[in-house]
C-alpha cells in the first residue's frame, strides 16, 4: 500500500517525472530528563520540506501554548508539490510527549509540466502516554494540480491525539484539479478512523449532495482519548453543514463544508467548543 | 469473479430485489434528509446525489460486501469481526453505522428464514448490511462481484423513495437509474478486485454531506424515511 | 439462533391493532394496557409514518413503562410494515418478547392506513380492527378484510354517534353481517363497561391461545370489497373463523 507513494523507478515514470522533487523529512520528540517536559528529538528537513523548532502562535487545543512542549512548524516550500514530486514526512511521538505540530502556510498543490501526479505521504506514530496535537494549514487544490495525499497515525491505546485538515478546491473563482486523500487512524493496530476523499474532474458526483455539494472547502477535525472510551461525546449536529460525531472507539470526528475556508475554520472551531476543555480554542 | 454465473443469475435477483422482505423500504438511501436540507430539488440534483453516493457509500459497501461473500466462500467466518471493525472506522457518523447495523440485522432475520445457514446466525447481533449481503450471496452460491452489485442496487433506495420526496417524474428517475446502470457495474468491479485484499486497505471514500444530513435528520421532528 | 421465533413457552399472544388514521387504535392499546397490566405481563410495539409520535402518545399517558413501549418507523408504509414486508415488526416483538420475558400479550399498533391493510399472520395472533362513528356510519358496510376478517371489530366512540348523525346500533348490525357473525365491539371510553368487554375479549383470546386452541386466521390481503347485504346472518361464530373465543360482542352496547 505505501510502496505505491514512493516515486516510480520505471522508465516512464521517470520520464513523466522529470525535475520532479523528492523530499523525506522526519521529527520526533520525546521526554526530557526532567519528566515531564517535552523536547526535539530529532529534526530533519530536506529540500521544500523545512522543518524548525517553534513557539506558540495562535490559540491550540489540548496544550494552550503551554511551554513544556516540543513545538515544531512545517514548512512545505513556497509552492507545491508540484505534478510529479513525492514528499514524505514522518513524524514519532515519542512515549510520554507532547507534541505540537504547525505549519507556516497553507500548502498549495500544483499541476507539473506532465500532468503526472504529485504525492504527499505522512506516517505518524504516537506512543503510550504520548499527545500530539497536529494544527495543519489548509491544503489547497489547485485548478489541473493532481495530488494524492496519504496520512497514516498509529495510535498506542493510552496515546492522545487532535488534528486539523482542511481541504480547499481551487484558489479563488477557479475549479478544483484531481484531489484524493486518505487518512487513516489505527489505534493498538486497530482501525478507528479511515476515510478517503475524492473530488476533481475525474471524481464522479463529488459535487452532488452525498458527499460536498457546492461547497469549496471542506474539513475535520479528529480527536482520539482513551478518557472516552467508557463515555463518547454525544453527537451534535450544530450546523446545517457541520456535525460532531462520536467514532465507534474512543475519538470524535467534526466534519464541516463551506463555502469558503474562511466559514470553514470558523465551523471546526465552533464544534471544537461541544468537546468543552481541554479541547476547545 | 468476472461474469455473472449464467446459472445463478436468478439468486442475484432474488437478492436484490427491493421486495425482498428485509425492511428496506423504511429507508431512503439518505435522499430525505438531502431534500429536507434543500439539496435536492430537481432531477440533476438527484442524479448528483445518486452518482456521489454510488461512488462513497455505495464503494465501501460493494468493498465489503465482495469480501465478506469471499470469506463466507471459503468458509473463513473468523475474518468477519475485523471487517466489523475496518467497517465501523469508515463510518464517522453514529446514526449511519446504526442504520447499517439495522438493516444488517434485517436482512440476516429475512435470510434466516428465507434460506436457513449457520453462517446467518454466526453473524452476530446486528451485523453490518454489506457483510451480511456478501455472506447472503455466498449462501445463494454467488460471488464477490454479485455481493457488490446487490449491496450497490440496494444503496440507491434513494430513486424509489424520491417519488414519495419530490415532485418528479417516474420515468426520468429511472432514466438516471439506466444511466448508472454502467458505472455500478464497474463499481462492483472494483469492489471483486479487492475482494480478497488486507481489510485495512478496502476503499474507504467518505461522504461528509451524507454523515451531516443523517445526523440532522434523527433529530428531525417528522420524516417519512428512517434514514 | 438469538434472530429466530422464540420458543412457544417464551411467546407472547401477539394482537395486532390495525385500522384508519385516527379511529382510536392507540386509546384501544391504552384502554387495554391500563385496565390489564396487572393480570398480564404486555409490552407494546407502535407503528408510525412520521417519527415516534404513537409511542410518544403512550410513553406519556404512563400506560406502561416507558421501556415497555417501542417504536418501529415504517418508512410511510404502514401497510407494508404489517403485510408484506413484516421483518422490522417482527424483529421488535422478538426483542420485546426477550428483553422482558416472559411475556403474556404484545401489542402491535399498525400506522393509520386504509381499510385494506391488515396484519400478516406471520407477525400477528390475533388482530383488532378499529372503525371509528365519526368516519360514517356506511363505512362498516363497505367490508374489506380488516372489517370482514379480524378477529375483533371495534366500533369507537360511540359516545359522538349523534353528533355526527350516525345511528350505532344500525352501523354495528352493518358490520355484524358483514362480518357474517364475527365478533363486533361497540366502544367508548366513557362507557366503562364496553371497555371491560373489550378486556374480556382479550382475556378470553389470550385463555385461547395460551392453551394452544387459537389458529391465527389471515383477514386476506386486499380482498375485493364484502358488501353486507343486512342478511341477518349474525352470530354464526366460526363459520369464517377457525377459533372458538366466546362472544356476546355484538350488540353489546346501549
Ligand atoms: N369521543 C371519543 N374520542 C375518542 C375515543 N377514543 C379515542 N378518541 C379520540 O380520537 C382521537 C384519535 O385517537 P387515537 O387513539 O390517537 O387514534 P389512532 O387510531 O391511534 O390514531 P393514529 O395512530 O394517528 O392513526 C384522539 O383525539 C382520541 O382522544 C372515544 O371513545 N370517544
Ligand atoms: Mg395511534
Amino acid at each position: 500500500m505505501r510502496d505505491s507513494l514512493l516515486p516510480d523507478p520505471s522508465p516512464r515514470g521517470l520520464a513523466r517525472a522529470i525535475g520532479a522533487m523528492f523530499a523525506h523529512a522526519s521529527v520526533s520528540s520525546e521526554l526530557a530528563a526532567n519528566g515531564h517536559s517535552s523536547q526535539i528529538g530529532n529534526l530533519r528537513s530536506d529540500g521544500p520540506l523545512v522543518l524548525r523548532k517553534s513557539n506558540p502562535k495562535g490559540p491550540e487545543p489540548l496544550t494552550h501554548r503551554d511551554p513544556g512542549v516540543a513545538r515544531v512548524m512545517l514548512a512545505a516550500g513556497t509552492a507545491g508539490p508540484l505534478g510529479g514530486d513525492g514528499y514524505r514526512f514522518d513524524v514519532h511521538v515519542g512515549a510520554g510527549s507532547t507534541m505540537v505540530l504547525t505549519e507556516a502556510s497553507a500548502l498549495l498543490l500544483l499541476p507539473g509540466i506532465s500532468g503526472a501526479r504529485s504525492r504527499f505521504a505522512i506516517n505518524i506514530t504516537v506512543e503510550a502516554g504520548a499527545t500530539l496535537v497536529w494544527w495543519a494549514e489548509p491544503i489547497i487544490a489547485a485548478q489541473h494540480c493532481n495530488h494524492h495525499h496519504e496520512v497514516r497515525i498509529s495510535l498506542a491505546p493510552s496515546a492522545r491525539m487532535i488534528l486539523r485538515e482542511e481541504m480547499i478546491l481551487g484558489r479563488h473563482g477557479e475549479t478544483p484539479g484531481d484531489f484524493t486523500s486518505r487518512l487513516r487512524i489505527t489505534r493498538d493496530g486497530a482501525p478507528l478512523y479511515d476515510q478517503q476523499l475524492e473530488f476533481g474532474p475525474k471524481a464522479a458526483g463529488f459535487d452532488g449532495a452525498a458527499v460536498l455539494g457546492a461547497a469549496r472547502a471542506t474539513g475535520s477535525v479528529i480527536a482520539v482519548d482513551p478518557a472516552w472510551q467508557d463515555a463518547p461525546p454525544q453527537a451534535q449536529p450544530y450546523h446545517p453543514q457541520a456535525v460532531l460525531t462520536p467514532l465507534a472507539g474512543p475519538g470524535v470526528a467534526i466534519a464541516a463544508v463551506a463555502p469558503d475556508s474562511l466559514e470553514l475554520r470558523n465551523l471546526l472551531t465552533q464544534g471544537l467548543q461541544y468537546l468543552g476543555p481541554p479541547w476547545a480554542i | 469473479m468476472g461474469q455473472v454465473d449464467l446459472g445463478r443469475q436468478a439468486a442475484l435477483l432474488l437478492l436484490a430485489d427491493g421486495r425482498l422482505p428485509a425492511g428496506g423500504y423504511a429507508h431512503s438511501g439518505g435522499l430525505e434528509p438531502a431534500v429536507i436540507a434543500g439539496r435536492v430539488r430537481n432531477m440533476a440534483d438527484l442524479e448528483a446525489f445518486l452518482t456521489g453516493r454510488a461512488q462513497t457509500a455505495g464503494l465501501v459497501a460493494a468493498a465489503f460486501a465482495a469480501a465478506a461473500c469471499a470469506r463466507a466462500s471459503r468458509d473463513d467466518l473468523a475474518a468477519l469481526p475485523e471487517l466489523e471493525a475496518e467497517f465501523d472506522a469508515r463510518i464517522p457518523s453514529p446514526e449511519l453505522r446504526k442504520v447499517s447495523r439495522d438493516l444488517g440485522r434485517q436482512l440476516q432475520r429475512a435470510m434466516g428464514s428465507i434460506h436457513p445457514h449457520r453462517y446467518f446466525s454466526a453473524l452476530g447481533r446486528a451485523p453490518h448490511q454489506p457483510l451480511v449481503m456478501g455472506v447472503a450471496a455466498s449462501v445463494l452460491g454467488l460471488g464477490p462481484q454479485d455481493a457488490a452489485l446487490a449491496i450497490l442496487h440496494d444503496n440507491n433506495a434513494g430513486a424509489a423513495a424520491a417519488a414519495k420526496l419530490m415532485r418528479v417524474d417516474p420515468f426520468e428517475v429511472h432514466a438516471i437509474l439506466a444511466r448508472a446502470t454502467g458505472p455500478l457495474d464497474d463499481l462492483a468491479r472494483r469492489a471483486a478486485e479487492t475482494a480478497d485484499a488486507d481489510p485495512a486497505d478496502l476503499p474507504a471514500p467518505s461522504a461528509p454531506l451524507a454523515d451531516i444530513a443523517a445526523e440532522h435528520h434523527r433529530r428531525a421532528d417528522a420524516r417519512l424515511f428512517a434514514s | 439462533m438469538h434472530d429466530h421465533p422464540s420458543h412457544n413457552e417464551t411467546r407472547a399472544l401477539r394482537l395486532g391493532v390495525a385500522g384508519p388514521v385516527g379511529t382510536g387504535k392507540s386509546s384501544v392499546i391504552a384502554a387495554i394496557c391500563r385496565q390489564l397490566r396487572d393480570e398480564f405481563a404486555l409490552g407494546v410495539i407502535t407503528n408510525d409514518i412520521y417519527t415516534d409520535e404513537d409511542a410518544r402518545f403512550l410513553k406519556s399517558a404512563g400506560v406502561l413503562p416507558a421501556e415497555r413501549i417501542r417504536a418501529v418507523e415504517t418508512g410511510s408504509c404502514p401497510h407494508t410494515a404489517i403485510r408484506d414486508d413484516v421483518t422490522m415488526n417482527l424483529i421488535a416483538v422478538e426483542d420485546m418478547e426477550r428483553d422482558f420475558a416472559p411475556l403474556d400479550i404484545v401489542l402491535v399498533e399498525s400506522g393509520g392506513d386504509n381499510l385494506t391493510a391488515t396484519f400478516s399472520p406471520a407477525l400477528v395472533d390475533a388482530q383488532i380492527f378499529v372503525l371509528d362513528v365519526a368516519g360514517g356510519g356506511d363505512v362498516a358496510r363497505k367490508g374489506g378484510p380488516g372489517i370482514s376478517g379480524a378477529d375483533l371489530l371495534v366500533i369507537n366512540k360511540i359516545d359522538l354517534g349523534e353528533h355526527v348523525d350516525v345511528d350505532v346500533d344500525r352501523m354495528v348490525a352493518d358490520a355484524t353481517s358483514a362480518r357474517k357473525g364475527g365478533p363486533v365491539l361497540a366502544l367508548s371510553r366513557k362507557r366503562p363497561e364496553t371497555v371491560e368487554q373489550l378486556c374480556a375479549w382479550v382475556r378470553e383470546m389470550h385463555k385461547t391461545y395460551a392453551a394452544g386452541g387459537h389458529i391465527p386466521v389471515d383477514p386476506g390481503p386486499m380482498a375485493p370489497h364484502h358488501h353486507g347485504e343486512g342478511d341477518g346472518h349474525t352470530h354464526s361464530h366460526g363459520h369464517s373463523h377457525g377459533h372458538s373465543h366466546s362472544h356476546g360482542y355484538t350488540h353489546s352496547h346501549d
